[in-house]
């Protein structure tokens, strides 16, 4: 597999390097929240995501929203839920892409999304769509490293970083190929389950971190059941290069669907705590 | 039997299949996997599960020649009888199978979705006789629509917990389920319920159905000293059919029929004929045939069965359609009920919905032959769960009209 593309022609994840490298530079580590695109509509979604950017997030992880999240939890379902109730579909989710972008051209930009939105679009298609909409990566909750080839492929054709996730239970085998296989960083779970802040993170991940270090993999990122500040900083401190929170940002804009200067303003109060603990 | 060197199983029908999940859940299913191939050369397990599909199941069911159902004299329809299954219909073969292999991996819990809440009553049946922690999901509209099986299950022990997400029904109990495991995988065991769903499932199933065939195929050649010419089964998920299809894929003269739920027409959008009117794409863990929009959003399925309201297929389905090995039909709503009900005053018998499908397009094959032509269909499960759904649909005033 490897014999077909190597890491040295492929500038995939290049945003990504440059985030991890500058941050540490300031002993920092990135803050990554996650929002589905199109949540609760697409002016909003926006909003949003612009929000997100001003105040401090490094980088962001953004899901297109699909029909059946099974290895998700309620609050992200009810986002895709709200999303597609709203009409948004890939293609919109591309033209909400290509104004972020537009209007940051420097923040790494990574989607998180089911495997059939890319199979419905083709794979080669899709990536190349994303690549132009200003994407650097793309994770897909259902494809594990053993069907990932013809993903990773058409991933590195369009020079999109593929995002492999390093769970708690992964065999030495599986860590060894994500670590070779990964760019840009890589989603390291936290625990067992589903997305969501009832059950909050196991800390610490340092173990399956420095076991990951020590296989050469992208900058480590600690997801699943990350909500408070400090829990950011104990990522950190165990070893992690940034923390992705998901549910509880989009918990930010379901209680406050009714009122977009509460959300702006919560949204914006969030990551700023969440970032300085970064 | 002999020594095994094989240690992994093709994941694969042709282009479909795989094990799409996330990757926590790789290796529960590795695992399970490792365990199922170990299985198949244990003896002492091969007893057991033998031993209790005879003795506590009633294997093996009978084979049924229709005596009043068919008009045409050239046609006889065969009714392999898995209605008498203990538990009602054949869910309960694969059930035990997998419950015992549970057991071999050493967990205590088991997690199950139900559609009609059949196989949620065998994983329950086989839950209680095996000692194991149930807890079943089914979809809010299911549990409505299948109310004494809901019962049945919490009778025996089972937790039966209602899904409201998306549309309340199997795909969604699916879902949940998946979720559940993903949590819970190190203690428990996710016992699904047909040959869907990610590598090893498809496969495992249908190696825990495919006596039916084997048998069917032994009674039919006893009986009639012949092949029959059609093979005839429901498809949601595809399990009893595979189980039937099975032994005969080799016999290529045998014609093999895969009915699906044509709910109110595949015109409308109101149907679950995933193979006959659905496209290729991912759901529940393989690549296989699956309904969805143009940017691959699942779309919701109907049918006035619950056990073939699913908006997916078993991935080897997939593989006998694009081969031509098989061939998938749709049987509507009416369709179904007409046969539910003809199978009843004809010959006794009162069929599940599910298989009144497979039952209506033998009596359309039955009805037109005009050589001697010989039938076999399976008849997957009994009605009794069905008749307060029926029996509403039937008194209500606009039943006929709609027809």
């Amino acid at each position: 597999m490897s014999s077909t593309f190597t890491a040295t022609t492929s500038t995939a994840g290049q945003r990504y390097n440059e985030c991890f490298a500058s941050l540490a530079d300031k002993q920092q580590g990135a803050f990554i929240p996650f929002v589905t695109i199109g949540d609760p509509n697409k002016e909003q979604s926006i909003k949003v995501i612009k929000t997100l950017i001003d105040n401090g997030a490094d980088a962001l992880e953004l899901g297109i929203p699909f029909s059946d999240p099974s290895a998700d939890g309620v609050t992200i379902q009810m986002a895709a839920k709200r999303a597609l109730d709203a009409d948004i579909n890939t293609d919109v989710c591309i033209d909400i892409l290509k104004e972020i972008r537009a209007y940051n051209s420097s923040i790494p930009i990574g989607l998180l999304l089911y495997a059939n939105l890319v199979f419905a679009r083709g794979l080669d298609k899709f990536y190349g769509d994303m690549k132009a909409a200003g994407v650097d990566s793309v994770l897909i909750a259902d494809v594990p490293m053993r069907e990932s080839e013809k993903f990773e492929q058409a991933a590195l054709k369009h020079d999109v970083a593929p995002i492999f996730i390093a769970p708690p239970n992964a065999s030495t085998d599986t860590l060894k190929k994500v670590a070779a296989h990964g760019q840009g960083y890589t989603y390291v779970l936290s625990r067992a389950g589903v997305t969501g802040t009832e059950v909050k993170a196991n800390m610490p991940g340092a173990e399956l971190i420095n076991t990951l270090r020590q296989y050469d993999a992208p900058a480590p990122v600690l997801g699943f059941g990350i909500s408070s500040p400090k829990q950011v900083s104990e990522a950190m401190e165990n070893g992690a290069e940034g923390a992705i929170s998901g549910s509880a940002v989009v918990k930010i804009i379901e209680i406050n669907l009714d009122d977009e200067d509460a959300m702006l303003n919560d949204l914006a109060k969030f990551v700023r705590e969440m970032k300085a603990a970064s | 039997m002999t020594q095994t060197t094989q240690h992994t199983l093709d994941p694969y029908f042709g282009e479909f299949g795989g094990m799409y999940v996330s990757e926590l859940l790789v290796p529960a299913l590795e695992q399970l996997e490792a365990a199922f191939i170990d299985s198949q050369s244990d003896e002492a397990f091969q007893a057991e599960f033998n031993k209790l599909l005879n003795s506590f199941a009633g294997r093996p069911t009978p084979l049924t020649l229709c005596r009043n159902i068919v008009d045409n004299p050239l046609a006889k329809i065969y009714l392999k009888r898995e209605d008498l299954l203990h538990g009602g219909a054949h869910k309960t073969n694969q059930v035990l199978g997998q419950a015992l292999l549970a057991k071999k991996m050493g967990k205590t819990e088991i997690i199950a979705e139900t559609g009609a809440g059949q196989h949620g009553v065998a994983t329950a049946i086989a839950c209680a006789l095996l000692g194991l922690k149930c807890r079943v999901y089914m979809g809010k509209v299911d549990c409505e629509r299948q109310q004494p099986n809901v019962f049945r299950m919490e009778l025996m022990g089972a937790e039966v917990i209602p899904v409201t997400a998306g549309s309340g029904t199997l795909k969604d109990a699916v879902n949940e389920a998946l979720r559940d495991w993903s949590a819970n995988y190190d203690k428990a065991h996710y016992l699904l319920g047909t040959a869907a769903g990610p590598h090893p499932f498809p496969t495992i199933v249908r190696e825990y159905q495919k006596m039916i065939g084997i048998e069917a195929k032994a009674q039919i050649l006893a009986e009639q000293g012949s092949l029959p010419d059609y093979v005839v089964a429901c498809v949601g998920g595809g399990s009893n059919a595979i189980g039937m299809f099975h032994d005969f894929i080799n016999d290529t003269e045998v014609k093999l029929i895969g009915v699906e739920a044509g709910g109110k027409g595949i015109d409308t959008a109101q149907h679950g004929a995933t193979l006959v009117a659905g496209s290729k794409g991912m759901l529940h863990g393989a690549y296989t045939y699956i309904m969805q929009d143009k940017y691959g959003q699942i779309e919701e399925s109907y049918s006035v069965s619950a056990g073939l309201d699913y908006p997916g297929v078993g991935p080897q389905h997939s593989l006998l359609k694009e081969i031509g090995r098989a061939t998938y039909v749709a049987i509507n709503d009416d369709e179904a009920l007409d046969a539910f009900q003809t199978l009843s005053r004809t010959e006794g018998i009162i069929p599940a919905l599910e298989s009144s499908h497979a039952l209506a397009h033998a009596l359309k094959i039955a009805e037109s032959a005009t050589i001697e032509t010989v039938i076999l269909v399976n008849l997957s499960g009994r009605g009794d769960k069905d008749l307060t759904h029926v029996h509403s649909i039937l008194s209500g005033e606009n039943y006929r009209e709609n027809k």
